[in-house]
């Protein structure tokens, strides 16, 4: 499958009829969930014939994405009854077999529940910005704990100190894959941001974020440039 | 709920030791057509708790000729390969619930979706 293909039909994926504020209920876009997956699958392989987590699936835009790059299976897992029924309708109007659904709590995680059953962790979690703070840091080591090979994860630009440096604590690799917008159409990918490495500790990689400025690349001169905030889709704009 | 994912769902109400495996109480099942990928469930079978796949298999009734300990040599065996792509993915629990072995809850399942949210004096 084609990454305008894939793109194509998670834009038929339905989303939050009302989304829950205080959970940070918003849908992937479906250029990002689809170059999101498409990089794992071709790059990493990550995603073909494997067993797939989703935390914080929502309306499964992500799941039903990797599911039709084959994964062996994918278990959406997330809070909230109705993100989970939008979901299971998406997954029934796609004919997808290869997903499940399980209602948790992911932040409620004792020590070894799902420990390392998953190859690979996908997820858009929750950022902290209602009154849940420290919440990605959560979802983070939630798919730590669930993924033997990979956790791939959305995270905003100004935590990404922080995160190197949480990662760093747990003995964990962490790749800056791609730098990604939030603006509606544009996907920029900054193929430098791929060099920076921590020093290897451990096994997982990662890849992070949704930048909250807006940075342009001049191809001719490879340069990137400020422009301040970007008008992101309405949604991000409540969130973020 | 296929029985891959329930294969590791467990119960953490407050004071259990072992919530493991969950009894499934089924009152509706339904049996799909998945496309059998024998790499996937070559894969799969060395981390599931072989045991509780059977058992819930057996719950279910769906549990056929599934033998109670692994074959030797299963990665060349199609035939059980495909017996167990069958229970693993195949079979799928709509309505129910399932019960901590230790403190009798029950988790509801409905549409196929388990609900392992506890209560905030389970927790």
């Amino acid at each position: 499958m084609k990454l305008k293909e894939l793109e194509s039909c998670l834009q038929q994926v339905d989303t939050f009829e009302k989304p829950k504020i205080l959970l940070e209920q918003y849908p992937t876009s479906p250029h990002i969930a689809a170059c999101m997956l498409y990089t794992i699958h071709s790059t990493f392989d990550d995603i073909e014939g494997k067993l797939v987590a989703d935390l914080g699936c929502g309306c499964g835009v992500l799941s039903i994405g990797a599911a039709m790059l084959d994964a062996g299976l994918c278990v959406g897992f997330d809070i909230d009854d109705e993100a989970l029924e939008i979901f299971r309708r998406n997954a029934e109007e796609f004919e997808t077999s290869n997903v499940d659904l399980v209602q948790c709590d992911l932040c409620c995680l004792q020590g070894e529940t799902y420990a390392q059953r998953f190859d690979t962790v996908i997820m858009n979690p929750p950022f902290g910005t209602k009154h849940n703070q420290g919440i990605d840091m959560k979802f983070l080591r939630a798919a730590l704990t669930m993924a033997t090979t990979a956790v791939y994860s959305l995270h905003k630009t100004s935590t990404r100190e922080h995160i190197e440096k949480k990662a760093n604590d747990w003995g964990v690799k962490m790749d800056v894959v791609a730098g990604l917008l939030s603006t509606k159409s544009q996907l920029f990918l900054n193929e430098n941001v791929q060099t920076d490495h921590l020093t290897s500790l451990q096994s997982y990689d990662m890849i992070c974020r949704l930048p909250t400025s807006f940075t342009r690349r001049n191809r001719l001169t490879s340069r990137w440039t400020s422009y301040g905030s970007p008008k992101p889709e309405k949604l991000f704009l409540e969130w973020i | 709920m296929k029985l891959l994912t329930h294969n590791m769902l467990t119960s953490h109400v407050k004071g259990v030791i072992k919530g493991y495996p969950l009894l499934i109480k089924a009152t509706e099942v339904k049996v799909n057509e998945v496309e059998f990928n024998p790499q996937f469930v070559c894969r799969m079978i060395p981390k599931l708790e072989w045991c509780a796949l059977v058992q819930a298999a057996d719950q279910l009734g769906h549990r056929q000729d599934l033998p109670g300990e692994l074959v030797p040599d299963y990665e060349k065996n199609e035939d059980f390969l495909k017996k167990v792509h069958r229970v693993l993915m195949e079979v799928e629990v709509l309505e129910g619930c399932l019960q901590c072995p230790e403190s009798g809850r029950e988790f509801p399942i409905s549409k196929g979706i388990p609900n392992m949210l506890l209560n905030e004096d389970e927790v």
